[in-house]
């Protein structure tokens, strides 16, 4: 078995609070084509045409012993090791997984080895199944949109007032890659309800602009996500979640005029490498934290309180 | 100067809105925009589209000026009306239209 593996930090904790609650055993596929020792490469070959799988394990009364890739399979088809028994050519030293750890461990195998797939196997060591990254993609999408639905209806609901002072608003929108059009509707609310509480007029615009930009940032730059607004009455939270593909370099990212923008989106008169700098200047309280193939979360925090100091937006 | 009084050669208004303009800022990077246009300008830029117009009423601009006399479709025009922004067409580049702008003002 696999030595213990820690979720990697820069994991985003809005993944790793999805992830929470599943075990590997919840994501696996279950149904697993596996071999034995004196089956040929040519057997698995077969079984991975036929099945359309990229990897077989190879199984010794149920324990694995080794693994048969994509990749051993055309290098035994160059040195003409078809015929020969998989025991002769496979990968050894496979990592496994276990079905009872949680998935956030499957995360950061993933994150930390350069194989595509892992097999899972029971309390006893035997093989019960394989996990991708597919699956734990699928497994996230179909968690993160369950949560969704129970946050989407109760969202925009004002809560009860503990005093006559307090206010809240909350809601969570929906963002797609690519609508534009779309683009602005959650600023345009939030500046709606800062002006109806009759909030300054300079840091209306600092949290409106803060909220576009990172809803421009999820249309651009991702594969979609959701951003969220709370309001009380001494801040503004904004969080923007995104589905992936995730920031390489996050210091680059925050340099005034990087940008991975196509000409399309500079078409649109954005990707002038501004938005994230623009956001944290116009917040007092930002973060951000990214995972490749995973996601990014970015939080920007605006005080409400005028006594505050606050950042010169012109600066 | 009121968006109603705003006159140059080559100007047409095609959404009227009575704003006060105080300034002016030409750019055409909607983040630039942002970071920097104050409260009154009138935005100069070529980006016609919708965008434009919800980075013009996040940040306060009175009017949005459209140069080379760009198209202005319908959704723009309506957004525009909604968010109490005038908008103009100027068939000359965003340096003239600037400058036309300044003169303008200076009157």
């Amino acid at each position: 078995m696999s030595p213990a593996l820690q979720p990697t930090e820069e994991m985003s904790l809005r993944i790793q609070e999805l992830a929470g609650n599943l075990k590997i055993r919840d994501v696996m596929t279950r149904k697993v084509f596996a071999v034995t020792r004196h089956c040929t490469m040519r057997d698995v070959q077969t079984i991975m045409k036929n099945n359309a799988i990229s990897g077989v394990p190879v199984v010794d009364d149920r324990h694995v012993i080794g693994l048969i890739s994509v990749h051993d399979i055309m290098n035994a088809y160059e040195q003409e090791w078809m015929a020969d028994a998989v025991a002769d050519h496979m990968t050894t030293g496979v990592r496994t997984l276990a079905e009872e750890q949680p998935l956030s461990i499957a995360m950061s195998a993933f994150s930390k080895f350069p194989y595509r797939r892992f097999p899972v196997v029971n309390r006893n060591n035997e093989l019960t199944g394989m996990v991708t990254l597919r699956n734990i993609n699928m497994a996230l999408i179909q968690e993160l949109s369950r949560q969704l639905d129970a946050m989407e209806t109760e969202g925009g609901r004002i809560s009860p007032a503990t005093s006559s002072e307090t206010f809240i608003f909350y809601r969570v929108y929906r963002i797609a890659r690519y609508d534009f059009e779309a683009g602005g509707k959650a600023s345009a609310e939030l500046r709606e309800q800062l002006q109806a509480r009759g909030i300054s007029p300079k840091i209306i615009r600092r949290a409106a602009v803060a909220c576009y930009e990172l809803e421009i940032n999820i249309i651009a730059h991702s594969f979609g996500g959701t951003l969220t607004l709370y309001v009380d009455k001494d801040r503004v939270r904004i969080t923007a979640n995104d589905f992936g593909p995730g920031i390489p370099d996050i210091e680059e990212a925050m340099t005034e005029g990087f940008s991975t923008a196509t000409d399309w989106i500079r078409s649109q008169g954005f990707g002038a490498g501004m938005g994230l700098p623009n956001t944290k200047r116009l917040s007092d309280e930002f973060a951000i934290q990214s995972g490749i193939d995973m996601g990014t979360m970015v939080k920007a925090i605006i005080h409400l309180n005028p006594q505050e100091k606050q950042p010169d937006e012109n600066e | 100067m009121k968006t109603s009084e705003l006159k140059f050669q080559g100007l047409e208004c095609v959404q009227l809105t009575d704003n006060e303009i105080t300034g002016g800022y030409t750019s055409d990077l909607l983040s630039d925009v942002m970071a920097h246009l104050t409260e009154g300008d009138a935005l100069i830029t070529i980006q016609a589209h919708k965008n434009t117009v919800a980075v013009a009423s996040l940040t306060g601009a009175s009017a949005v000026i459209f140069c080379h006399g760009r198209n202005v479709s319908l959704d723009v025009i309506e957004t525009a009306a909604k968010e109490k922004i005038a908008l103009f067409v100027s068939s000359g580049s965003q340096y003239e239209t600037t400058v036309a702008l300044a003169n303008a003002l200076d009157r």
